[in-house]
């Protein structure tokens, strides 16, 4: 699986398609990040009863262009104890995955220009779906570095939870990818979307029953930092995380890296689990409804994010540990077993499935134990007086089910 | 754990969904604004008489009582052809800072002639610290016994009329014989104001500007208590 484009050579209209690609990628990242920062103010004011940004255009609709030109002309501090290098290069890092990113999300189907079969994407590596794995790890860089170059203590805090956080949950992410890989046999985002192009039960979220879309979700969620696993940020203890520090262009970059991952994790998610492109279309117009499909599924996602942000209160640092180690890790490789299981034949899918049940069982079972042995440490039962009777005469017990304090 | 219904942890994207239907609070402020409090302290006004009169003596009581020490007064002598004020002395130099005034209205209750009371303008600003000194050009009502509108003042139709609230509520000092009773002066441009509503029952809202607190917190009081639907 490689890109049709290349098949036949390289020439100047190729040159050309694959420059108008990319050029076309970048303003429709910059314009739906416009929009975005927009609908998820609107969103998340709709949610609170109030009416949100209404000034700038028709229904505020030019907020972020305006926010943007503000923070492009405001002065741009260097803290005295930053680490000047680094903290100039920080922000780039961020920005700059969020934009390569995108370049493998197949936007649309194949069309011909000028002899030319083209992918609506920017770019199909035959790596495909490891270049995004490669690319959310460089993000960590940006996050971390920018927090310790700021020389301050807070965003230096904010950036050991960021860097925490995002490992953590890339274990689980990739888990999960992992099986839509074995699902799909390819590790282009091409061949993934056209595996899944038949019907909506060909859709991964179906074929591998959720669970590994879930684990995917709320670990993308994570990755991005977004809430309710924004602890890197953390307004609340760490007067802003990270980014405390930065001003103007510099700050509006993380920002713009922000939702600019949103969208691309949106992407991501549809790509993966739901078809992509995929869905019924129409004789006219035929190139144009896959996009249509895709730009509906990402909004779903995108509203389903603000919704979250909405909804959830930000998670404590030990429940986003407990979460993303204690069970998304260890259901994200179950659920993997199980599917490389089931690849192998349906005897062994069984088989795993019920190697995955006793496992499980048997974690719950000594979970419970745990917990029991905890509260009632002696035979199953609270402690009383005189189980110590033996062990030394100044031994005194206190009977823990009278209340006595 | 539970997880489901609200008040768990899904209930939350339950609850906010919820909220997208029902209408919004907010009061689109510079275009529309909601009514003032009954006793709300504004901005000082200098009244005159009926007869076009000012009411100020000079007397610098209300210097002398304001915590914040932002009135500066200086009395003099009435010019015997042409009188300034129907007493001895007139307020000859009258300056307040806003930039002090924590509008406590006590100047208003040291007033012995009701020259000095408070209007509910408090929507102005400025750019400079002198422009922050209201001398007596600018708190003397005008010709007509209106509030002048300063030009960097934001004031809408009908705000001005009710300048007085303060004075009016205070005036019967708690006594209830004098509940009712009108003891003060009349206004050029308004006349005799009508008396505060007091706990007779005796009121005339649509003359005194009264809003009970009742209707102006309506929409926050739940509709089985009588409150208003948001």
């Amino acid at each position: 699986m490689s890109d049709p484009l290349f098949a036949h050579g390289v020439d100047l209209g190729v040159v050309v398609i694959v420059l108008v690609k990319v050029l076309v990628v970048f303003g429709f990242l910059l314009v739906s990040v416009m929009l975005m920062i927009w609908f998820e103010r609107k969103v998340i004011s709709d949610m609170q009863n109030r009416i949100g940004p209404n000034r700038a255009g028709k229904f505020g609709i030019l907020q972020t262009l305006a926010d943007g030109t503000k923070l492009f002309f405001k002065e741009d501090l260097l803290p005295e104890r930053a680490d000047r290098v680094v903290f100039r290069l920080a922000p780039f890092l961020s920005v700059l995955p969020a934009f390569l990113i995108f370049a493998i999300v197949p936007v649309g189907g194949v069309v011909t220009i000028a002899h030319h079969a083209v992918e609506l994407q920017a770019a199909d590596p035959p790596i495909g779906i490891l270049f995004l794995l490669a690319l959310s790890s460089v993000a960590v860089y940006g996050v971390m570095l920018a927090g310790w170059s700021s020389g301050s203590k807070y965003p230096l805090l904010g950036s050991v939870r960021a860097s925490a956080q995002m490992i953590s949950y890339e274990a689980a992410l990739g888990l999960s990818v992992v099986t839509v890989i074995l699902e799909s046999h390819g590790l282009s985002t091409r061949a993934i979307v056209e595996s899944q192009a038949q019907d909506f039960w060909h859709w991964n979220v179906l074929r591998l029953f959720i669970v590994p879309f879930a684990i995917f979700f709320v670990a993308g969620t994570a990755e991005l930092n977004r809430p309710p696993f924004d602890l890197a940020e953390g307004e609340s203890e760490l007067g802003g995380g990270f980014h405390t520090e930065y001003s103007a262009i510099r700050f509006a970059m993380f920002y713009l890296a922000e939702f600019m991952n949103t969208i691309t994790m949106s992407a991501v998610v549809v790509t993966l689990f739901f078809g992509g492109p995929d869905g019924p279309g129409f004789h006219v117009v035929r190139w144009l409804w896959p996009i249509l499909w895709f730009l509906g599924k990402t909004v779903i996602f995108l509203y389903i994010q603000v919704w979250i942000r909405a909804a959830l209160p930000r998670f404590r640092y030990d429940q986003l540990m407990n979460l993303g180690w204690k069970w998304l890790i260890p259901l994200s490789l179950g659920w993997l077993l199980l599917v490389a299981g089931a690849q192998v034949s349906r005897a062994w899918g069984f088989g795993v499935f019920g190697g995955v049940v006793v496992a499980g069982l048997l974690l719950a079972q000594a979970r419970a134990t745990a917990r029991r042995r905890r509260e009632h440490p002696i035979e199953g039962r609270p402690l009383a007086a005189g189980d110590f009777a033996g062990l030394g005469t100044s031994t005194t017990v206190v009977d823990r089910t009278r209340g006595g304090s | 754990m539970r997880i489901f219904g609200e008040g768990n942890f899904f209930g939350g994207f339950y609850v906010a969904a919820k909220q997208v239907l029902k209408p919004r609070v907010t009061t689109e402020y510079p275009a529309a604004k909601r009514p003032k409090p009954p006793r709300l302290h504004g901005r000082h006004l200098l009244n005159r008489y009926e007869d076009g009169m000012e009411k100020c003596i000079g007397c610098e009581l209300c210097a002398a009582v304001c915590p914040a020490d932002c009135i500066y007064v200086r009395g003099a002598d009435n010019p015997p052809d042409a009188p300034v004020s129907p007493g001895e002395r007139y307020g000859f130099v009258y300056e307040i800072n806003y930039l002090r005034c924590i509008h406590c209205d006590l100047c208003v209750e040291a007033c012995p002639t009701e020259a000095i009371t408070e209007s509910k303008l408090f929507e102005f600003s400025f750019t400079s610290r002198a422009d922050a000194i209201y001398t007596r050009t600018e708190l003397l009502v005008a010709a007509d016994g209106k509030p002048q509108r300063l030009p960097w003042e934001d004031w809408r139709e009908g705000e001005d009329r009710f300048s007085s609230g303060w004075m009016r509520a205070t005036s019967p000092s708690g006594a209830a014989d004098y509940e009712g009773e009108v003891q003060w002066s009349g206004e050029l441009g308004y006349g005799v104001r009508a008396p505060e509503a007091g706990q007779r029952g005796e009121r005339d809202d649509a003359a005194t500007g009264n809003i009970s607190i009742r209707e102006t917190q309506a929409k926050k009081i739940p509709v089985r208590f009588g409150g208003r639907r948001r």
